[in-house]
Formats: C-alpha cells, sequence, structure tokens
C-alpha cells in the first residue's frame, strides 16, 4: 500500500523535493519580476505618459496563454524549467508595475515637497522616501503576484514534468492514485495560504510606522 | 504669548519701518539671520502664465516677513525661488549678497529651513529621525544627530516621549511643532514657512504662532513666512508684503503702518472690514489709568460699599482680588452677596502686556461698560471705562500721526 506522501519515482523527488522545487519555480519568476518592475514603474511616475503604454503592453502579455508562451520558448530555452518561469515573470508584472507606480504616487506632494527643500535628491527621495513609503502597496502586489505564481507553476507539467506538485496530477491519472491529486491541490493550496502569510508579517515588520487596527493617536 | 504682544508694542518704535526705508541694518544689529534680496523676479510659466511679476523686495535679517496675498498672487512661488524649488525667468535673488545660483542647490537648500502645509513629515520615520534628517544629510553622526533632535522636540514644546513616535500617531498641531523642529534642526540662518498653520483648527493655531514668536524671540532668524491669513501676517510680521493676483506687490510695510495707511483699495479690501479694531493690537494697554475706588472685597463691610465716589457699579472680589463680578451700589449688602446675582466682567486684560485692542474688548463685553485690569495671577489691579479707552486710543492715534509725519519724510528721502 502506498501512502498520501509516497511520490512515484519518476518524479525523482521527496514530497518536501517537490515543495521546494515549487516554491523555486514559482518564487524565482516574482523576485524577477520585483527587480524589473521597479525601474519600469519609476520611469512610469517620472514620465506619466509612459505608464499607459506600459500598462497595455503587460494587458496584453498576461493575456497570452501560458502554452502559447511554452511553445515560443521551447526553441529556446528547451524543456527546463526556465520556459516554466519565464512566462511567469513576465505575468507578474501586470500585477507588480501598477501596485509599484500606485504606490510611490500615494507619497503625499507635502511630504515630497519638504524632501526636496531639506535637500534630498532625486536618488535619496526615490530610496529613503518613495520607495519606504510604497513598501505596503508592493507587497500589497507581491501577494497577489507570488500567491497566482505558486497556482500556475502546475502547468509546467504539460512541459517534461516541470510542473513541480502539478506533477502529481498527471502521476494520479497514470497510476490511478487519486490521492495525488488530492495532495497536489491540498499542497498547493496550503503554500500559497503560507507564502502570503509570509509576507504579511514582512509588511508589518518593515512598516511599523503604518496606523495598526486599534492603535490611539 | 506675552511675548507676542511684547513684541506687538515694539512695533510702535520706528525702526523696523526705516529699515525697510533705506534697506541698510543699523551695523550693531545682531547678526544671526541673513539678508534677502530679491531682485526683480518674474516667473513666467512655458504655457504664459506670469506666477510672480517683477518683484523687488527686502527682506530683512533677523525678522519675520510675510508674504500674504489671495490664491495666484505668487506667495508660494516666490518662497520657493528663494531655495530654488522653483527658478525664476527673470531676476536673482541675493542671500547676504551672493547671488543664489552660486551654490549647488542641495548645499542652499540645506542652509534653510523649510515647513510645509500639514508638516510633510516622513510617515516612515520617527518623530526623531524625522527631526535629525538635515543633520544627518549634513553628514553627523546618528547619535549628536538625535541628540539634537531630542534638544529640538523641547524647544518646540514637544514631550521627550513622543520621540520614538510615528507621525500617525501625533496630532496635527504636534506634527506641525515636529516639521517647525525639523527645520530648524541644523540651526539654519534663514527659515522658509509655507502657510504652515493652515490645516489645524484655530486654537492650536494659535498655540503655534505664539510658539513661533516665542522660537524667534530666542533664535533670531531671517524667516519668510508665505500665508493667506492677513490676521495672521498682522500677527506674526514684522514686515508684511501684501502681493496681488498676478505676482505684483501691493505694499510692504510693517503691519501697524499696514492698518493704518493702506497702499491702496486692494490693500484696504484684503486687510478687511475692522482694521480700525485690529490696529489697536499695537497700541500698548500701559498707560491706561485704572481706577481702583470701585472695587470691593466680596466681605467688604457696609461703609466700604458706601463709600463709592459715584461709581454706578462695583466690582466684587473674592478674598484673593479675583474679580468675580458687577453689582449696583444700592443692592450690595454688606457680609451678604450674591455672587450669582452679579453681573459678568467680561474677559480681563493685562496692563502693560496686552494691547488696548484687549482692553476695549473687555469693556465691550462687560455689560457695566468698564474693563477689568489684573496682574499675571489674574489678581485685579483697577477698572477702567470705555471713555478711558476712547481717550487712550485717541491720544495714541495722534503720536502715531506725529511720528509717521517724520517716517514720511525719512522714506521720500530714501527713494
Amino acid at each position: 500500500m502506498t501512502g498520501f506522501f509516497d511520490i512515484p519515482s519518476d518524479l525523482q523527488h521527496s514530497w518536501l523535493g517537490l515543495v521546494g522545487l515549487h516554491l523555486r519555480e514559482a518564487l524565482l519568476p516574482v523576485l524577477a519580476g520585483l527587480v524589473l518592475s521597479l525601474p519600469v514603474a519609476q520611469l512610469c511616475v517620472r514620465f506619466r505618459w509612459f505608464y499607459a503604454p506600459v500598462f497595455g503592453v503587460t494587458t496584453v502579455l498576461y493575456a497570452v496563454p501560458s502554452l502559447a508562451f511554452f511553445v515560443l520558448l521551447i526553441d529556446y530555452t528547451g524543456m527546463t524549467e526556465s520556459t516554466v518561469m519565464i512566462p511567469l515573470a513576465v505575468y507578474s508584472l501586470v500585477v507588480l508595475v501598477p501596485a509599484i507606480v500606485d504606490g510611490v504616487r500615494s507619497v503625499p506632494p507635502e511630504t515630497l515637497a519638504a524632501a526636496t527643500a531639506m535637500g534630498l535628491g532625486p536618488v535619496r527621495r526615490y530610496l529613503q522616501v518613495q520607495l519606504p513609503i510604497a513598501v505596503p502597496a508592493i507587497i500589497a502586489g507581491l501577494r497577489v503576484a507570488a500567491v497566482s505564481s505558486i497556482s500556475l507553476v502546475s502547468i509546467g507539467m504539460l512541459i517534461g514534468n516541470q510542473g513541480a506538485l502539478g506533477n502529481l496530477l498527471n502521476d494520479a491519472q497514470i497510476y490511478h492514485r487519486p490521492e495525488l491529486a488530492v495532495n497536489s491541490v491540498v499542497t498547493t493550496a496550503a503554500l500559497g495560504i503560507l507564502v502570503d502569510a509570509l509576507l504579511v508579517l514582512v509588511r508589518t515588520l518593515l512598516t511599523p510606522w503604518m496606523p495598526r487596527k486599534g492603535a490611539s493617536r | 504669548m506675552n511675548a507676542g504682544r511684547a513684541r506687538a508694542s515694539e512695533l510702535l518704535k520706528p525702526p523696523p519701518s526705516r529699515l525697510s526705508g533705506n534697506g541698510q541694518a543699523p551695523p550693531n544689529r545682531r547678526k544671526r539671520g541673513v539678508l534677502i534680496r530679491i531682485e526683480s523676479v518674474t516667473k513666467r510659466y512655458p504655457d504664459g502664465t506670469v506666477a510672480v511679476d517683477g518683484l523687488s523686495l527686502e527682506i530683512p535679517d533677523g525678522a519675520i516677513t510675510v508674504l500674504v496675498g489671495p490664491s495666484g498672487c505668487g506667495k508660494t512661488t516666490t518662497l520657493r525661488m528663494v531655495n530654488r524649488m522653483v527658478e525664476p525667468t527673470e531676476g536673482r535673488i541675493l542671500l547676504d549678497g551672493e547671488d543664489i545660483r552660486q551654490r549647488p542647490v542641495n548645499t542652499l537648500r540645506r542652509s534653510m529651513g523649510y515647513v510645509i502645509q500639514n508638516a510633510g513629515l516622513f510617515q516612515h520615520r520617527t518623530i526623531l529621525d524625522n527631526i535629525a534628517t538635515v543633520p544627518r544629510l549634513l553628514g553627523w553622526g546618528r547619535r549628536k544627530a538625535r541628540a539634537r533632535a531630542a534638544e529640538l522636540m523641547e524647544r518646540v514644546g514637544l514631550d521627550a516621549s513622543l520621540g520614538k513616535r510615528y507621525p500617525y500617531q501625533l496630532s496635527g498641531g504636534q506634527q506641525q511643532r515636529v516639521g517647525v523642529a525639523r527645520a530648524l534642526a541644523a540651526d539654519p540662518p534663514v527659515l522658509l514657512m509655507d502657510e504652515p498653520f493652515s490645516a489645524v483648527d484655530p486654537v492650536v493655531r494659535k498655540g503655534l504662532q505664539d510658539e513661533l514668536l516665542r522660537i524667534q524671540d530666542e533664535l533670531g532668524k531671517t524667516i519668510v513666512f508665505v500665508t493667506h491669513d492677513i490676521d495672521e501676517a498682522v500677527k506674526l510680521g514684522t514686515m508684511v508684503a501684501v502681493l496681488r493676483t498676478g505676482g505684483r506687490l501691493a505694499q510692504f510695510a510693517p503691519p501697524a503702518e499696514l492698518l493704518s495707511a493702506p497702499a491702496d483699495a486692494f490693500v484696504e479690501d484684503f486687510l478687511g472690514a475692522d482694521r480700525g479694531i485690529r490696529r489697536l493690537s499695537f497700541f500698548p494697554s500701559a498707560g491706561l489709568a485704572l481706577e481702583t475706588g470701585p472695587v470691593v472685597p466680596i466681605d467688604a463691610d457696609a461703609a466700604r460699599l458706601g463709600s463709592h465716589d459715584g461709581a454706578p457699579y462695583l466690582l466684587v472680589t473674592d478674598a484673593d482680588g479675583r474679580p468675580l463680578g458687577w453689582g449696583e451700589p444700592g443692592r450690595l449688602t454688606a457680609g451678604a452677596v450674591e455672587r450669582e446675582h452679579l453681573l459678568p466682567y467680561g474677559r480681563p486684560f493685562v496692563p502693560g502686556s496686552d494691547s488696548l485692542r484687549t482692553a476695549l474688548d473687555g469693556s465691550v463685553l462687560s455689560p457695566t461698560g468698564w474693563a477689568v485690569a489684573v496682574d499675571g495671577e489674574g489678581r485685579t489691579v483697577g477698572v477702567v471705562s470705555q471713555q478711558v479707552i476712547g481717550e487712550a486710543i485717541r491720544a495714541a492715534h495722534s503720536r502715531l500721526a506725529d511720528g509717521a509725519a517724520g517716517d514720511a519724510a525719512d522714506a521720500g528721502a530714501a527713494r
């Protein structure tokens, strides 16, 4: 009899190994997306006209089905993790760019004016004032991007078992072990909730300056 | 609070207006601020809007100069040209004789404190770190900068325990005090204030204004203060520049002169209806002849109640001399004065530190037409009638008229 956590050997991973793989395939693209979004968002803040085309392009990219991406990418990156992660990174832009733009724009004009008047140059203003104040908005974006990425990784199953926990769905079918499908769904959901909770914790730690519920003036 | 009133009475003396007349600071003047000279400055935007039009202004050192005017008069633009947040299209601005464009822009800005409406605090930094911003930019160590910040919190009247808090945990008035402390942190010679007290309620605003006057008495900075509130301008300004829409200077004068001799219909209109009454703020009440005959303690005997020199009312005080209210001599019974039947005595004034305006207000508020004078502890020192206050006002006017004639001659010679 095989148990809930006994993973078929064709996947070459233990359950924990699949969890680690899944997290890596889901979160590395979000990190890459963040690194790409920060300068793009700053350009959108600096040049207002730039935002509309950027938003349009990221939305269109988001609308491209991942299968289509895979077909395009397989010629270049083959049946590898990269082929799964590149579309995920592109998808994360549609959430992260607007989140960062909104966050940076939410800095009150008098705060920015005061910063300028105190002799903070543009770089200091960005790093010391705009970015820290945008943290709550950025983390809100990261939460959506991370959770959606975690659920999307499973589709990697379609290109040579690169779907981490998603591969269990396929194995459930071929080995007639429905509990593997349950395992896949439950573990993926748990990972999503866990990562989301972690991000909330990070935000709490990074923003002691945010009004908390029940805080008195 | 007393500092403001004491300073207001100083304004009756001519020096500030003389200073504006010929633009030369006396050589023995304490030199803690710097002189700012705005020379035919114009700001024209690409779309053709003219925010400031050929403005020339000599901002005296060590004093508060208020730029006041309706919205669209270019007062904030003018202020922001001083620290180069806005660059003038024409003209130049000199700081102690040096063109401000000679210095690197961020160095210039760090030498000028800046206070803005709603404080503009960094919401993500503690109060101490907010105040320490400019010292840190100037390369001070963290410890030294924080120590300086703590010192400034005390100076602006904030409890040291607030230092570790974040801006959202403070009231609007407290935040504004932090804004002032932050501007003062690196001890800049110049302070630029852009409607700093507009967003707080009137009671808090009055407290902040009094605090600013007190701090200025200690520090003697060159302060440029922008407001749309003429009362604030008159209260705070050593000199007041009234700007009209389109960025042109309407009048530049000490507040007392502004109230007594507005340059034109626009200034007069902007000053509002009761400028005659408000002008009384600049007349001291020290010279009023106080009467003590009509003042009786609550435990006065019949003889004391009888000897009132024919005064229509007697002011009854408690055992410590604090006023309780007015009573008619015939209706007061020795040993049985009923407090609740006494007439209200209005608001007492303190001779010396309060102005004739406060004294007149006190007499108008009192149903008897007499104002009550008290000392610093609130003990009655005498009473004075509306007639006597009226005579004092007329006397002050004629004294000022004599002085103004001399001033006008000076100013004429300078031009």
